[in-house]
């Protein structure tokens, strides 16, 4: 089947248009974040602050890149296990984040909580770093600048291939691929 | 009697954390290739295609194969009529990864505290370094890169001798089923059997070090190696977890004799990138 071609950030119609399974293109700014800048958005959200990125509609990539060296946009830049950030993806959710890009399994109230908001979890091919890093056009950071591969991370990207896991309707690729192919 | 300057460990050290960051070894290369031929589901081969292709971008434009560098694991068989000069082992070493790390713009991903502080060391360092003391003059240094994704995903149970074949299979097989898509399948499976708590895992991760799909030298174990194998990939889990045929490239078995009380048995976990090298100076 060939991959969807979208556009960021996403309206809760393009999420909805989307099922676990779909593979697609990613277009458009995205953002990154992983442990340590999670868990300062969120003491800022618990706060009442206001954050340093707006999350309406937007994509957050789990991911730590490693450094680019002269010349590249960025380093090899692959998914991180996503489960670490279970904790975190329902207040994301909450202040609009609509899609993640990790790898690995979710928790049942992050699925919930994809159903709630009208959202997405998504998988990058895991230790594909190399091919990922020449979908990423240009790279900045723009929060968190003391975290290193860690901060908050502007990118801009191409025909990002990744694979829809938990879509809004409730399904689940990593239940149902398994159960397809187990003898 | 022979001598080796630290600093001529050092720049070995050094070299090999950029190679096996960036080149894939052979056997390892070609697993992934043999897996697309024998790859029944359609997504399965979509992933396989994207870490081939991921593969051949590594090399030729030096970019690390994966962004997780990952802890650096040496194992380091040191012949005992060998005299270092000029500092010690671990500095030398150490010293290396240092450079490596950061010459190769490789990522830095060790913390000094693991509970409060959790700040980064800011170099890669320090290593995990296993010594053997061993006939001869010469030094064997193997390295790996070990990702901390696949590594989360590993464990040690102390299973009963009673517990047999079927004991051990069973603890395996559910393990690797529990952690799913989470360690980058298509996985390679460390075991280590026999020993103590804390040997048995070590064998585990030494088997990861074994080229990949080099079976074990006694047959019984290379046997059961087959057959975890393809209970594994019966699973259906298949790559990236997305359903399909290749849950595992390999399974690699340590064994190491046992307390007659005991069957100790570890999980150790890799990720399909399954960098790692050896050198012997």
């Amino acid at each position: 089947m060939e991959p969807k071609k979208i556009q960021a950030p996403l309206s809760d119609e393009d999420v909805m248009s989307l099922k676990a399974g779909d593979n697609v293109l990613i277009n458009g700014v995205i953002y990154t974040a992983r442990d340590a800048a999670h868990k300062k958005l969120v003491e800022l959200m618990d706060k009442g602050e206001s954050l340093p990125i707006d999350l309406a509609g937007q994509f957050i990539y789990y991911v730590g890149p490693t450094p680019a060296k002269p010349g590249q946009a960025i380093g090899s830049a692959g998914p991180t296990t996503s489960g670490r950030m279970d904790v975190y993806t329902p207040k994301m959710l909450d202040k609009g984040m609509k899609a993640c890009i990790g790898k690995g399994l979710r928790s049942q109230a992050v699925k919930d909580a994809l159903q709630q908001y009208k959202g997405l979890y998504l998988a990058a091919v895991g230790g594909a770093g190399a091919l990922l890093s020449k979908r990423i056009k240009k790279c900045e950071v723009v929060a968190y600048p003391e975290l290193g591969a860690e901060a908050i991370h502007r990118l801009e990207v191409e025909d990002f291939p990744a694979t829809v896991i938990n879509d809004a309707y409730g399904n689940d690729l990593y239940a149902e691929g398994a159960k397809e192919y187990a003898r | 009697m022979r001598e080796i300057a630290a600093s001529t460990i050092s720049d070995h050290v050094a070299e090999m954390c950029e190679e096996a960051n960036i080149y894939l070894g052979e056997e390892e290369f070609q697993a992934l290739k043999d897996a697309l031929e024998t790859e029944e589901s359609p997504t399965g081969r979509e992933v396989l295609k994207q870490l081939i292709e991921n593969v051949e971008i590594a090399r030729n434009e030096q970019i690390p194969i994966c962004q997780d560098t990952g802890f650096a694991v040496f194992f380091v068989e040191w012949g005992q009529e060998l005299h270092l000069t000029g500092g010690t082992l671990e500095e030398a070493i150490n010293a290396g990864v240092r450079r490596g790390y950061d010459e190769g713009y490789l990522r830095k991903s060790i913390v000094d505290d693991p509970l409060y502080d959790r700040k980064n060391t800011g170099d890669n360092t320090p290593a995990v370094i296993y010594t053997d003391i061993v006939p001869g003059d010469k030094v064997k240094i193997a390295f790996a890169p070990k990702g901390g994704g696949s590594e989360n995903m590993s464990t040690v149970k102390m299973l009963k001798p009673s517990d047999g074949e079927d004991g051990l299979v069973d603890f395996v097989v559910n393990h690797v089923k529990a952690a799913g898509p989470n360690p980058c399948p298509p996985i390679v499976v460390g075991v280590g059997i026999g020993g103590t708590f804390d040997k048995v895992a070590v064998q585990a991760k030494k088997a990861l070090f074994r080229p990949v799909g080099t079976p074990h030298a006694d047959s019984r174990f290379a046997a059961l190696e087959k057959k975890i194998l393809n209970k594994i990939n019966d699973l259906g889990v298949g790559p990236q977890g997305f359903g399909g045929r290749t849950f595992a490239l390999a399974v690699h078995i340590e064994t190491y004799p046992s307390h007659i009380a005991s069957m100790a048995a570890a999980v150790n976990i890799n990720c399909h990138a399954c960098r790692h090298l050896e050198r012997t100076l």
